[in-house]
C-alpha cells in the first residue's frame, strides 16, 4: 500500500509525509512521482505536527452510522509546516488562520487525525 | 487538404427529475434517448456512436453495449465514461472530437440512474463521498457535502462572501425550476429560508445542496443540423489540476478557469459574445467560484450581478433555466447534462413556455469531483 507509512504512522502517533529526493518538494497525500519536477524517488519523513488551518467545516449530518453519534464533529484542512497539506478532525472552534498541532484518537478501530490549537 | 467536419448539437432531451419508481437506469437512459431521438429527427439506424454515462445504481462493465442491446442500436464505436459531474460536457467534448475525425456522423451521448429511488440516501452518500481520498479523506467521516464546505470556507476567507451571497444562487435556482414542469423541486424559496435551513455542513445549509434524484438526459452530436435551428459545437476545453481537495493548489484557481480558456481560444469568441450560461450547481458555492473563476463575474461579484439581476431568465446572461443540480435535481451524469439540454432548448426555441429571447452562443461549464475535473463547451447558433 502507497501510503502505508502515512497510515501505520497515525496508529503510532507520528505524522509522516513525503519529499522527493532529487528536488526536496513535499507531496500532499501519498504519491508515485514528484508532483513538482515527477521523479519518483520519494522518501517519507516525520513531520513536526504543527500546521496552520486552512479550511474548516461543521459537520452536522454525518454520512453514515459509524460517525453519527459523533455528530457534530469539526474538519479542517491544514497545511503542515513542513508544507504538505490533511485533512483531520479538530476541536472545535477552530478558525481559518490559527496555528494548531496534530493530536490522534481512535474511531471504529482506525486511528484519525484531531487537530488543536497551539495557542 | 481534408476540411475538419462541423460538429453540431443536432437535438435534445430528456425525461421528468425527481422520483422514477421501479425504473431503473436503462429504462430511463431508454426515455431520454427515445425523446432525444426524435427530437434529432434520427432513426435508430442513423446512431454509428454512442457514449454514456456510468450510474452509481448500475456498476456495469459494459454499461455502454448494455444500453445499446436493450434500446436496439449497433453503433461502430461505443463506450462508457467516467468523470463525476464533468462526464456529460466531456461525454459532449468526445462526441464532438468524434464528428470532426470524421470516425462517426451521429453520436447520442446518454446517461441516467435512479439515484434517489434505486438505493438508501446513505448508500447513495457513501458512494459519492469515495470521491476523496480512501487513506487520508474518506476515514473522517467525510461527505461530497463536507468537502464542499471545507472549499466553501477556505473561499470565503479568502474573497469575503457571505452566506447571504450564497443563498442568491438557491433562490434563483428555485425560480427557475418553478418555470420547468420536470423539475424536481418547485415549491419557491426565499433567502431566510435558504439561511435557516437545516445545516449539513458549516457554512452549507440543506437548501445550498442539490438533491438526490432520478432521471436521465440525452443529446445528438452529428455532422450535419437537424430540423431545428442549427447549433454549432463552436470550442471545447479541459482542465485536471488535482483530484482531492486535499491536494488543490489554490482555490482561487481550480482548473475552471483554464478550461474556460482554451475552449474560447478554440471558438475564436469571448465573454462579452456569450448570452447564455449553463453552468455546474452541485452546491451553491461552486456555482459562485465557476461563475468567478471563468471570468462572468469580478472575484467576489458573482452575487451582486445575481441580486441585480444579470443572471435571471430576463437579465443580460440567464444562468440554468431550468433550475440547474440545486432545484432541477441532480442524479448523476444526467444531472450535468441538463445545463447543455436546456442550453441547446433555449437555442433551438423549444423551451416552451420558459422560452426566453433564444440566445445566439452558451458557455456551458461542468466540474468532477471537488472542483477537480473541468469541462467548458461553447455553443453558437448559425443562422
Amino acid at each position: 500500500m502507497l501510503s502505508a507509512p502515512f497510515t501505520d504512522g497515525l496508529r503510532q502517533g507520528v505524522v509522516r509525509y513525503q519529499r522527493c529526493a532529487a528536488c526536496g518538494h513535499a507531496q500532499t497525500l501519498a504519491r508515485h512521482a514528484c508532483q513538482r519536477c515527477g521523479h519518483e524517488d520519494l522518501r517519507w519523513h516525520d513531520a513536526a505536527g504543527t500546521a496552520t488551518v486552512r479550511a474548516a467545516t461543521v459537520v452536522a449530518r454525518a454520512p453514515s452510522d459509524d460517525f453519527r453519534p459523533l455528530a457534530p464533529y469539526t474538519l479542517v484542512i491544514v497545511e503542515l509546516d513542513e508544507g504538505p497539506r490533511l485533512m483531520g478532525h479538530a476541536l472545535p472552534g477552530v478558525r481559518i488562520g490559527q496555528r494548531v498541532r496534530a493530536g490522534f484518537f481512535e474511531h471504529q478501530g482506525r486511528a484519525l487525525l484531531r487537530f488543536t490549537s497551539i495557542d | 487538404m481534408t476540411h475538419t467536419p462541423t460538429a453540431w448539437l443536432r437535438g435534445a432531451d430528456g425525461t421528468p427529475f425527481g422520483r422514477h419508481e421501479g425504473r431503473g437506469p436503462i429504462d430511463l437512459m431508454a426515455d431520454a434517448a427515445r425523446q432525444a431521438l426524435a427530437s434529432s429527427a434520427l432513426a435508430r439506424g442513423d446512431i454509428d456512436g454512442v457514449l454514456c454515462g456510468y450510474a452509481t445504481t448500475l456498476p456495469h462493465l459494459m454499461l455502454s453495449t448494455l444500453f445499446c442491446e436493450r434500446f436496439g442500436l449497433s453503433p461502430r464505436y461505443a463506450h462508457g465514461m467516467q468523470l463525476g459531474g464533468a462526464t456529460g460536457a466531456a461525454m459532449l467534448m468526445a462526441a464532438r472530437e468524434l464528428v470532426r475525425a470524421g470516425r462517426c456522423r451521429n453520436v447520442l451521448v446518454v446517461a441516467g440512474e435512479n439515484r434517489l429511488t434505486g438505493q438508501s440516501r446513505d448508500s447513495s452518500i457513501q458512494t459519492l463521498a469515495q470521491v476523496g481520498d480512501a487513506d487520508y479523506e474518506v476515514p473522517n467521516g467525510a461527505s461530497v457535502p463536507a468537502y464542499y464546505a471545507l472549499m466553501a470556507s477556505e473561499y470565503m476567507h479568502r474573497t469575503g462572501i457571505t452566506r447571504a451571497d450564497l443563498a442568491e444562487f438557491a433562490v434563483l435556482m428555485r425560480a427557475n425550476a418553478v418555470r420547468h414542469p420536470g423539475a424536481h423541486l418547485r415549491t419557491p424559496i426565499t433567502h431566510a429560508e435558504v439561511l435557516a435551513s437545516k445545516p449539513i455542513a458549516e457554512p452549507l445549509t440543506l437548501l445550498d445542496c442539490c438533491p438526490i434524484s432520478d432521471g436521465a438526459m440525452a443529446l445528438v452530436v452529428s455532422a450535419e443540423p437537424g430540423p431545428h435551428a442549427p447549433v454549432r459545437m463552436a470550442g471545447a476545453g479541459q482542465a485536471h489540476r488535482h483530484q482531492h481537495l486535499t491536494a488543490m493548489a489554490d482555490v482561487m484557481r481550480c482548473g475552471a478557469g483554464e478550461a474556460a480558456a482554451q475552449a474560447f481560444a478554440e471558438a475564436g469568441l469571448d465573454r462579452a459574445d456569450i448570452d447564455y450560461l449553463g453552468i455546474y450547481d452541485s452546491f451553491t458555492i461552486t456555482l459562485a467560484m465557476l461563475l468567478e473563476e471563468t471570468g462572468f463575474a469580478p472575484r467576489a461579484g458573482a452575487a451582486t450581478r445575481a441580486r441585480a439581476g444579470d443572471f435571471a431568465p430576463t437579465g443580460t446572461l440567464p444562468l440554468n433555466t431550468h433550475g440547474g443540480l440545486l432545484s432541477f435535481g441532480h442524479c448523476g451524469v444526467a444531472g450535468g447534462m441538463a445545463h447543455a439540454v436546456e442550453a441547446w432548448r433555449q437555442m433551438a426555441a423549444q423551451a416552451g413556455e420558459r422560452q426566453i429571447r433564444a440566445p445566439r452562443r452558451a458557455f456551458i461549464h461542468a466540474d468532477g469531483g471537488v472542483m477537480s475535473s473541468h469541462v467548458s463547451l461553447i455553443l453558437s447558433r448559425e443562422e
